[in-house]
């Protein structure tokens, strides 16, 4: 048993020293012996990706191992991504920015650092999940995938229209660019590894065990309302936070960025990597991620000698639209279903492979 | 406010509201009898104002013709959504059948955009009804009279085909109970598949309607007024074709008396129907005249 246990600190902290040298090479940390950094647009896709997954998996908590179908994403990002802008943005950029009408009074001059502003851009976040999940988390499937809908709408119009806070259908411009491949993996694994803990807590199988049959764990004793709430909370502060990271990675935001769209561009991920599987949604974030990007060609002429074909813009969401569909029908687990991606299965078809070998 | 713009901002509000009911009745028939919400029902209202739009444009066809085609077209399209997208789901949890209409509805969007880009297009309304008349020095266009007269012909139509023929009493002996209904001998693919032909015709129709109401149309037209449609649906009562109608004449009316006698709240027109929603759904779950739906388990 015990050898085991070491194995697999072992384990960790090879993975634990391996991502963080490739890390440090990408992002030019170890240009002092020669390497790196790697290609910045290279880079770009991979923090798009580390967010993405963050996005994804805090979906997949609610939806895929509560069983709560919430389409409410896009509008607790919103709220992340302009409260940490709005902290982050500095007083003279502000000024700038907000020619139509002034900002409100105290708000203009604060200017903090970018950590406490993510974690008070999820703060906020978490407090209008609250606020939306009291009165819509007493509904259930379809009725509340609309509700949660509905309240996102009412968000993003909101910030859409107090244009003294958030500079309405303008949008905000000059975000400080602070989040590298450290601040969006660390935050990715950060709640990768908080979520992983947590779905295997006694809060966690609770949530499993609403989402088996809401019934049947009301009569184990769980409280149904309050559980539901919890996950409902924690995903949306990991959201804003998520939403957050994206504001400082794009370095410009406005209303229109937080339409239904990018929800279902997360539920597509989620769906995609099997709903209540985290390494599921991890995978699946990076799999959409980098097909977004190269499928860049199928929208870009192609020059194949004489010949030129007529990239058509636009494709690849006709694309992943259709994807979600087929995958819906076809497989609707997913590509890892409810289970996760551990080194045990990871490692197994290889070793048989091996034996088979061995034995032939 | 004048009498004269009260009159007209009314004739305006029954006008969308007519619009609404129309959408709200292909919702409501589908998810009475599949407790499915179709969200790509709203974008057969773009598939239609296109297919319009291309057959008097570009194939020259008279107007009446092609919207003719327009509609056996969307109904066909509505049917083929069902058959590829849903069907293969129906034993599958509700939530399934959903993930996959938003799918369907992401899909039709984004073929939209590929196929007529995003720029918007100019309906070709034809003079006739883009003309006013004045009635006691209020002037309105014709399109709202046609919109009232149309909808209450489809309307009279459908309710004699819900209660007084045989397709009609299987449509709702499906909506009642699915089980018993095969039982009975009810051909449920076919029903279901008429059912769409039916809810998507109407679709079809409110769409050209509206883009003969507001001529600019672009691939994510039928993006909020299918929300708002699902939203009157659910507001008079989900499964219940008379409370969609209500539902989409008072939402309808709501909206435009919001926005005329409240200018300064005008910036949160489309989050009203949103709240309306809310409201419904957390003190009248059933709606206006819904009955008690239990959840299948």
């Amino acid at each position: 048993m015990s050898t085991r246990g070491d194995k697999g600190i072992i384990r960790i902290i090879v993975v634990a020293v391996v991502l963080a040298l490739l890390l440090a090479w990408a992002e030019g940390d170890l240009a002092f012996i020669g390497i790196g950094p790697w290609d910045a647009y290279f880079v770009r896709i991979l923090n798009l990706a580390a967010i993405n997954a963050v996005l994804a998996l805090s979906l997949n908590l609610v939806n895929g191992f509560t069983g709560q179908f919430s389409l409410g994403h896009a509008g607790f990002m919103a709220v992340g991504a302009y409260t940490t802008s709005l902290l982050v943005m500095t007083p003279q950029m502000k000024k700038t920015v907000f020619f139509m009408e002034p900002m409100f009074e105290p708000l203009d001059r604060i200017c903090i650092p970018f950590l406490p502003a993510l974690l008070i851009g999820g703060a906020v976040s978490c407090v209008f999940g609250v606020l939306v999940g009291i009165p819509a988390l007493r509904l259930k499937g379809d009725y509340l995938a609309i509700a949660t809908l509905g309240f996102a709408e009412i968000i993003r119009l909101v910030l859409q229209n107090v244009r003294r806070l958030t500079n309405g259908a303008l949008g905000l411009k000059g975000i400080p660019h602070v989040v590298n491949l450290w601040w969006t993996f660390g935050v990715g694994i950060a709640v990768f590894l908080f979520f992983r803990g947590f779905v295997r807590s006694s809060f966690g199988r609770a949530l499993i065990a609403i989402r088996e049959n809401e019934t049947a764990a009301e009569l184990m004793g769980i409280d149904i309302f309050r559980h539901k709430l919890l996950a409902f909370a924690i995903s949306s502060f990991v959201t804003g936070v998520g939403g957050g990271l994206m504001a400082s990675l794009l370095t410009t935001i406005d209303p229109v960025m937080f339409k239904l769209p990018t929800t279902f561009q997360i539920l597509l991920t989620v769906v995609l990597g099997g709903m209540g599987s985290l390494s599921g949604s991890v995978i699946a974030a990076f799999i959409v991620t980098f097909m977004t990007e190269f499928l860049r060609v199928v929208e870009e002429p192609i020059h194949l000698g004489v010949w030129s074909i007529q990239g058509i813009p636009g494709l690849r969401m006709v694309i992943f639209s259709a994807l979600l569909v087929i995958v819906v029908v076809f497989y609707p687990r997913g590509l890892l279903g409810n289970k996760e991606l551990t080194w045990e299965n990871l490692s197994s078809p290889v070793s048989r492979l091996f034996r088979r070998r061995v034995a032939s | 406010m004048t009498w004269s713009l009260f009159w007209s901002n009314l004739a305006n509000a029954v006008s969308l509201g007519s619009l609404y009911s129309l959408v709200a009745i292909g919702y409501t028939m589908v998810y009475g009898i599949l407790r499915l919400v179709n969200f790509a029902h709203a974008d057969l209202l773009m598939v239609a104002a296109y297919a319009a739009f291309y057959g008097v444009l570009v194939f020259r066809l008279p107007f009446a013709i092609s919207v003719l085609l327009a509609i056996v077209l969307t109904a066909g399209v509505g049917v083929l959504i069902e058959r590829r997208a849903y069907r293969p789901l129906r034993d599958s949890p509700r939530i399934t059948a959903m993930i996959s209409a938003i799918g369907v509805s992401f899909l039709l969007e984004n073929l939209g955009l590929v196929l007529f880009t995003g720029r918007p297009k100019s309906f070709p309304v034809p003079g006739f009804l883009g003309a006013s008349t004045d009635i006691a020095g209020i002037r309105v266009t014709n399109i709202t009279f046609v919109i009232v007269f149309v909808t209450a012909i489809l309307l009279l139509l459908l309710l004699y085909v819900i209660h007084k023929t045989k397709t009609g009493i299987a449509m709702r002996a499906l909506a009642r109970d699915f089980d018993t209904a095969r039982l009975m001998g009810v051909d449920v693919d076919s029903v279901i598949s008429l059912t769409f032909a039916i809810g998507s015709a109407l679709a079809a129709v409110g769409g050209i309607m509206w883009a003969l109401k507001f001529p600019q149309i672009n691939p994510l037209m039928g993006m909020m007024p299918g929300l708002k449609c699902f939203i009157a649906a659910v507001f008079g009562g989900i499964g219940n074709v008379v409370g969609a109608v209500i539902g989409g004449f008072l939402l309808g009316v709501a909206e435009i008396m919001l926005v005329a006698f409240l200018p300064s709240v005008s910036g949160y027109r489309d989050a009203f129907a949103f709240i309306i929603l809310i409201a419904t759904l957390l003190f009248r779950p059933t709606g206006l005249l819904g009955e008690k739906i239990g959840e299948k388990v």
